[in-house]
């Protein structure tokens, strides 16, 4: 039995936790909150120069050819310090999504550019407010030219491509396009939300060059697929956040003295904080879990990543709210980091999909293996 | 990363599994035995076969393998149909043979150890009194010297298999004025010595597994004593400790298959129950508590298989497992609606039984060997090193402590 990192993959992720301590520490994520700036491109910049964006990526497409256990303490650092940074969106989805329905010639032509972050991606299906399924999708192509409207895209006013599920009269009813988003025919609608260290905008295409990804009418099996391997790289991402929350809590409840004691020795905080390791640690075993299913593309790889999925989303949020609480009125204040955490909590939450949507799956996954 | 046993490993596996599958005992061995006859039959088997207490020295009736080849072990038993072992061994074997091995003389290990190993000798705790629980360091039970001897007085309660068990580890107070934690000994009883008393508690699941032991004027010799006269709560810390470590987050009837199953039987709204979305809902959130146990257990075992200490996170199963269980009980409960609640306590060989029964024995489970409360406090203090309160009750000599009565 080792179901364990090994000392590379725990040297790995060291080296990205002392470099993200000194690059990014909160005055980035607060000057993105705080400014007009859709990411930290300095850092950005320096991330692929650390050649994380390239981690998983197969050497011959110029990537550093480590397996998804590095890449997974690479996201679980991310989500530590909260990074502004587009990672997730190009490469948790993009990557992924050309590494999994790509041709040859399309791998070629794009796993250089994402490895080196000379092209940044993203990835939309979503199109209305609720479920979107293969059923409802309205964006389509017709003679290669895509139309429609995706909403709350993120990263797109970051990145120069966008894979794209449209509707096929085919197969299961999509099909995955790749299209630039440096030319006519794509526009934005700017949104605020309520995670202003991350870009999100709504994204327009109005007769925009659109390259098929995977086969016609493949397009939501590929996509579910997609977004099975992005769920375990976002609960990392998640669970890194959920562990800051747990540090923060607990070093304000040391510091703050109420009723001539530290706050921490009151139960009522020993609790909530006992909750969140016990929710921590739950988490982090089923992304281990989620991390070994998606190295080994194990058959139970649907399972493994909802679970992952579901319970770093639950724990994120738990963290994220009752760290806000533990601080008290300094917590729901502006000048506080707290709230970075409890918004970035729930964006991650809904980016593909909600714990509702993934419980859903988790369910479904089941039916297929032996719990 | 993987789930692969190394070769050595594999080759303690398939020793285990040929031994278990030829020597699991069939109902014509357990014939007419009740149920701590049928437990103690299949110990007496491994204890014969070199199989009880395999972590233990050969000399005390282990085989001196590993923590991690206990767990495989084990692993592989509950893959077979064996006898219900319930608390019969778990409290001589997993509480009392550690302490009697970190306190005890070579002559106590040689008489005791090789007899729990062989299961033909039950122990019981007498720790709990009616006034100390979570408080344990609040018992009041009396030991005094008498010439070799020591006379005790008082009562034990909650105290599991007393009525099987030949001796008992229990901890007494012999200075009440010093402060509490001060004057404790700790000692090993024979049950059978005159004034010990048995009498069993019904629990609100109707059975009595657990009993009041009542000692009165009951003579212990000297040489019972384990570890030295005052330090008594020492002693109890190593007992305890290892009753953490055995009450493990275990999976327990009423989980995620059984409740998957019974919502893929029963109907909500003419449609198959698991269709609903408050139900996968709950069961997904379950489902995340049960594989992130059996998944944090993996790497518990992995660092084990490496020579390495296991880390904290292993103490978040019994407190996991148990709201869960309960909770898991009561949601198939209200599955089965009306119907729901049926339940012959001395008979029921529904398919549904474990719900109910579940439901109406894993409150127990939240309190025995530490309540939830109590393991909350203990996790945030020992593992995050959150201040502990403060306490009214420790600089002053026992005697002065406040009891509420
Ligand atoms: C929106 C808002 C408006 C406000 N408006 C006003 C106002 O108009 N005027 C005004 O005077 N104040 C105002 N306050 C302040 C408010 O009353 C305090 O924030 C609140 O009493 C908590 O005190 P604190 O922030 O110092 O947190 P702390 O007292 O430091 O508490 C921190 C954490 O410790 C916990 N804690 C503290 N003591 C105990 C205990 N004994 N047992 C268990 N847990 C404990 C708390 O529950 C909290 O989770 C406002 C606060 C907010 C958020
Ligand atoms: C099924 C079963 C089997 C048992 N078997 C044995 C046995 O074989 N031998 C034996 O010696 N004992 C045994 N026990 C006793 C068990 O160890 C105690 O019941 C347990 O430690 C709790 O003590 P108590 O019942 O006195 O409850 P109390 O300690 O009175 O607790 C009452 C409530 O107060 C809470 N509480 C107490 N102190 C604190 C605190 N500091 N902070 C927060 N909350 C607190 C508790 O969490 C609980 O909710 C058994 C119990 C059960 C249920």
């Amino acid at each position: 039995m080792n179901f364990e990192f090994n000392d590379d993959q725990i040297f790995v992720r060291d080296v990205a936790r002392s470099f993200l301590k000194a690059n990014c520490p909160p005055e980035v994520v607060r000057r993105v909150l705080e400014g007009n700036e859709h990411y930290a491109a300095d850092l950005w910049q320096q991330i692929v120069e650390q050649g994380w964006a390239a981690t998983a990526i197969p050497e011959k497409y110029g990537g550093l050819g480590m397996s998804y256990l590095e890449l997974v303490l690479v996201a679980e650092e991310l989500g530590r310090v909260c990074a502004p940074v587009p990672f997730a969106s190009s490469v948790y989805l993009a990557t992924e999504a050309i590494l999994l329905a790509g041709s040859e010639e399309q791998k070629s032509r794009w796993l250089p550019k994402f490895a080196e972050g000379e092209v940044i991606g993203t990835l939309a299906y979503a199109e209305k407010a609720g479920v979107t399924t293969a059923d409802t999708l309205e964006t389509k192509v017709e003679n290669g030219k895509i139309t429609g409207r995706k909403t709350t895209v993120a990263d797109a006013e970051i990145a120069q491509v966008i894979i794209v599920a449209a509707k096929s009269d085919q197969g299961d009813g999509a099909s995955l396009y790749i299209v630039s988003l440096e030319q006519d025919g794509v526009s934005y609608e700017s949104l605020k939300t309520i995670d202003p260290s991350m870009n999100h905008a709504n994204v327009i295409f109005n007769g925009a060059s659109a390259e098929l990804l995977g086969g016609e009418g493949e397009g939501w099996t590929l996509l579910e697929k997609i977004l099975d391997r992005a769920a375990v790289l976002y609960a990392w991402e998640q669970l890194g956040g959920s562990e800051t929350c747990l540090a923060m809590a607990k070093d304000h409840a040391m510091q703050r003295y109420a009723f001539g004691r530290p706050i921490g020795s009151f139960q009522a905080i020993k609790h909530k904080l006992a909750n969140m390791y016990v929710k921590n640690t739950l988490a982090r075993s089923n992304a281990y879990y989620g991390a070994w299913a998606l190295n080994t593309d194990a058959e139970e790889l649907p399972l493994a990543a909802a679970t992952a999925r579901v319970g770093s989303t639950q724990a994120y949020y738990f963290s994220s709210k009752e760290s806000i609480q533990t601080h008290g009125g300094m917590g729901f204040t502006w000048e506080v980091d707290c709230q970075f955490y409890y918004r970035r909590a729930k964006v991650l939450a809904v980016a593909i999909g909600s714990e509702r949507v993934w419980s859903d799956k988790l369910i479904k996954a089941s039916d297929h293996i032996e719990a | 990363m993987n789930f692969d046993d190394t070769p050595n490993e594999a080759a303690f596996r398939k020793e285990a599994r040929a031994w278990l599958e030829a020597n699991v005992p069939s109902e014509a061995d357990l014939a007419g035995l009740d149920e701590v006859g049928r437990a103690q039959f299949w110990q007496k088997r491994k204890s014969d076969g070199g199989w009880a207490c395999i972590t233990w020295p050969k000399q005390f009736g282990g085989r001196g393998a590993s923590t991690l080849e206990q767990v495989i072990f084990d692993q592989e038993e509950a893959k077979l149909d064996t006898p219900y072992m319930g608390s019969y061994f778990s409290i001589g074997q997993g509480m009392a043979a550690p302490t009697i091995m970190t306190y005890g003389t070579e002559e106590m290990m040689a008489r005791y150890l090789p007899k729990l190993a062989s299961g033909e000798e039950i122990w019981c705790q007498l720790f709990s009194e009616p006034a100390a629980g979570s408080d344990l360091a609040a018992l009041q039970t009396r030991a005094e010297k008498d010439g070799d001897d020591w006379i005790v007085n008082g009562q034990k309660v909650w105290t599991t298999v007393a009525q099987y068990a030949s001796y008992a580890i229990l901890v007494t107070r012999t200075d009440p004025n010093v402060p509490k934690h001060k004057g404790m000994t700790y000692f090993c009883v024979d049950m059978k010595s005159p004034g010990v008393e048995v009498r069993p508690i019904k629990q609100m699941s109707g059975g009595s597994s657990f009993n009041e032991v009542y000692l009165t004027n009951v003579r212990i010799p000297d040489s019972m004593r384990l570890g030295e006269i005052g330090q008594g709560w020492r002693v109890a810390l190593t007992t305890l400790m290892n009753e953490r470590a055995s009450i493990g987050g275990g999976n327990v009837g009423a989980n995620f298959d059984s409740v998957k199953a019974l919502a893929e039987r029963l109907e909500i709204d003419g449609k198959p129950a698991i269709e609903d979305t408050i139900v996968r809902q709950k069961l997904a959130s379950w489902y995340v508590e049960e594989a992130g146990l059996k998944f944090t257990e993996m790497r518990t075992l992995s660092a084990l298989s490496r020579g390495d200490e296991p880390g904290p996170e292993s103490s978040i199963g019994k407190l996991v497992a148990g709201v869960k269980g309960q909770d898991m009980a009561s949601f198939a409960i209200d599955l089965l609606e009306q119907q729901g609640i049926q339940w012959d306590p001395e008979q029921d060989e529904r398919e549904d039984a474990v719900f109910v029964q579940n439901f109406m024995s894993l409150p127990g489970l939240r309190i025995a060997g530490g309540t939830d409360e109590i393991m909350l406090n203990i996790i945030a203090e020992r593992v995050l090193g959150l201040p502990p309160e403060p306490r009214v009750d420790k600089n002053i000599p026992f005697s002065d402590v406040p009891t509420g009565v």
